[in-house]
């Protein structure tokens, strides 16, 4: 049996057998629904409906609807993918980089942040798709033969790598989180009654059965995904900064973006777990497995990555102006001090000097203060990507064209909905899909338990 | 007539102990099942490592293969394009352009075909029904099986050997 340090934090409070895991989190499945979680599903399905609404009015209308116009021509909608593949980041990070770093922590949390992971992506994944216009048409963007035209897609272009990147990150995430829910859906199986909700758990579950040689291969699909999910998320991020990057716009042709732009994805996607966590925990009385301990763990995260963005802000203004470059300079001035600096102070303040907070742990590791900065961090990272794309374009070579962007009552209603439908599909997960990694959670039981730790203090 | 022996244990230190302990008299066992992964039970049972993981890095190196293949051919030989001057008549030299999509296509090959190998070998697949002794060992009991017919000692020995370890419970079954 594998001991830990006493000194360590317990990641399991309370006095939890195997069993006890087991009906903390299928019981909630079994039961009936409860009010808070009919009101909030009522609210985000509206919210859902009209986005779709908003989003079917765009596809037949044309995307003029939004505010784009001739010097702006890229703003919300790239905003919002990017900020939405941001928050995907974090799963697969909580999943795949701490399991190769075997921090035990991540049980308690990977199974819902993988969820998350998934939604966001389809979320981003809308955006692209929708800015297309024709969206029937989407399936060009493959290396079809080409009875279409002479050209097959272009290869050299950045946006065409995102479109291997994020299918490719969207599918692999998917089935990494699959795989890890099977046992635990075959665990539901084995304890519903009710012959519908036995056969459908039945029918997800793939006929588990918890076999020696399955559970050697399960690990080792576990291990080897992780293994290469890890730089599949690196990858993945940079290539959307390189949406950017490779382009010649002064403000967007910088080599720092890649990092930048992971290390941001990682403390936007951290700060949305800790929004949904501190919710879920509380809704679904998980509070003996995610407790202050890993409140604290993500929060030490959030501060680390969160300097990495404050430095590559501060980075991004030194090398303008030491570049000497005219034009590059002028796109940085006119970030901090020209019609957006209300955009870039906000970033600044949320992402720059809020997280700084965390240092204290009074702060850290307080769950109110967690939550409300959480929220601060999901706006502050909303406000970069847009000051990034907006501030360097609204303003180009040619002063005649300078102009700025208003959003339309369709930026908004899209914005607005793909969070409805997010919160749609996460509270849909939260309602009948194990949110806790049962398989997992029970390896650690007795090394990481805080009844095993005493008993074996008593020792 | 064939026995089957079920052997149920309530955790899972008792299961290894006891496994270790049939082991050790000759006793082969055909396969444990358990509620998550019980490690270190595989060598005493005689389960080999997995080979997934070689399957895995030849399925991600087709992937390579595939996409410098398709790019080589999009892109140099059928119709070669002049996109900003890059250079567009040899795959070397266009390659730094290639690389992001070349690393996406591995990995989405790697992941899927070690992951369609991992259902077909384990047969677990959509509609499959579940095949463990008991509905409890997807909870919190973990369950030894042996079979007469792989072992060379009578159900009467097999019955007094598995008795003497810390056992939950013993269900039997005959069958053909």
């Amino acid at each position: 049996m594998q001991r830990e340090a006493a000194i360590r934090d317990p990641l399991i409070l309370g006095d939890k057998s195997y069993k006890d895991i087991t009906d903390d989190v299928v019981g909630p499945i079994q039961g009936s629904a409860p009010l808070g979680w009919k009101i909030l599903i009522t609210i985000s399905s509206i919210i859902a409906i009209y986005g779709v609404g908003c989003i079917l009015y765009l596809l037949g209308t044309g995307i003029g609807v939004w505010g784009l116009n001739k010097t702006v021509g890229w703003a919300w909608d790239i905003t919002n993918f990017v900020w939405w593949v941001g928050i995907g980041h974090a799963g697969t990070l909580i999943s795949a980089v701490l399991l190769l770093f075997r921090q035990k922590w991540r049980m308690a949390i990977n199974r819902s942040a993988e969820a998350m992971t998934i939604f966001a992506v389809i979320m981003a994944a809308i955006f692209p798709g929708i800015h297309m216009g024709r969206i029937w048409v989407s399936y060009w963007v493959l290396p079809l033969p080409n009875q279409f035209g002479s050209l097959w897609v272009n290869f050299n272009s950045p946006l065409l790598w995102d479109v291997f990147a994020i299918s490719t990150y969207f599918s692999v995430s998917l089935v990494f989180w699959y795989i890890g829910l099977i046992p635990d859906f075959a665990t539901i199986r084995d304890r519903m009654t009710k012959p519908f909700a036995k056969k459908a758990y039945s029918l997800l579950s793939f006929g588990w059965s918890g076999r020696a040689k399955h559970w050697n291969r399960f690990e080792e699909v576990s291990l080897v995904l992780a293994g290469i999910a890890t730089p599949l998320v690196f990858s993945v991020h940079s290539i959307v900064s390189m949406d950017f990057a490779t382009s010649v716009i002064p403000g967007w042709h910088t080599t720092i973006f890649p990092p930048y732009f992971v290390s941001g994805a990682v403390f936007s996607g951290f700060a949305m777990v800790q929004t949904l966590l501190l919710i879920m925990r509380k809704g679904m009385k998980l509070e003996n497995y995610i407790h202050v301990k890993h409140v604290e763990y993500m929060n030490i995260v959030i501060i680390v990555t969160g300097s990495i963005v404050g430095v590559a802000y501060l980075t991004e203004l030194f090398i303008s102006w030491y570049s000497g470059v005219e034009y590059e300079s002028y796109a940085f001035i006119n970030r901090f001090s020209g019609p957006y600096s209300w955009a870039y102070w906000i970033m600044m303040t949320c992402n720059v000097i809020s997280p700084q907070l965390f240092w204290f742990k009074k702060i850290r590791r307080s769950l109110v203060a967690t939550f409300a900065l959480s929220i601060v961090v999901n706006i502050g990272m909303w406000f970069e990507r847009y000051v990034i794309i907006v501030t360097s374009i609204h303003r180009d070579y040619d002063p005649s064209s300078w102009g700025e962007f208003h959003p339309t009552q369709i930026d908004i209603g899209v914005f607005i909905g793909t969070i409805g439908i997010f919160g749609t599909l996460f509270l849909g997960f939260a309602r009948f899909f194990p949110v806790l990694a049962l398989n997992e959670l029970k390896t650690i039981l007795k090394s990481s338990g805080e009844n095993y730790k005493k008993a074996q203090e008593n020792h | 007539m064939n026995k089957v022996f079920h052997v149920m244990y309530d955790d899972d230190d008792t299961l290894k102990d006891a496994a270790s302990a049939l082991v050790a008299k000759g006793i082969r066992i055909k396969d444990v099942f358990s509620p998550f992964p019980v490690h270190g039970i595989d060598p005493i049972i005689g389960v080999k490592r997995t080979r997934l993981g070689i399957a895995a890095f030849m399925y991600a190196m087709t992937g390579t293969s595939l996409a410098l293949l398709g790019m080589w051919y999009f892109m140099i030989s059928d119709w070669p394009m002049n996109i900003g001057g890059k250079p567009s008549f040899s795959l070397i030299e266009n390659l730094p352009a290639f690389i992001p999509v070349t690393f996406e296509f591995s990995v989405l090959c790697g992941a899927h075909g070690m992951c369609i190998t991992y259902f077909l070998r384990n047969g677990t697949l959509p509609g499959m029904p579940a095949s463990n002794p008991d509905p409890r060992t997807t909870d919190d009991k973990f369950v030894i099986e042996i079979t007469t017919d792989q072992n060379a000692l009578g159900a009467a020995e097999l019955e007094a050997a598995i008795k003497e370890t810390e056992l939950f419970e013993l269900s039997t079954k005959d069958y053909k």
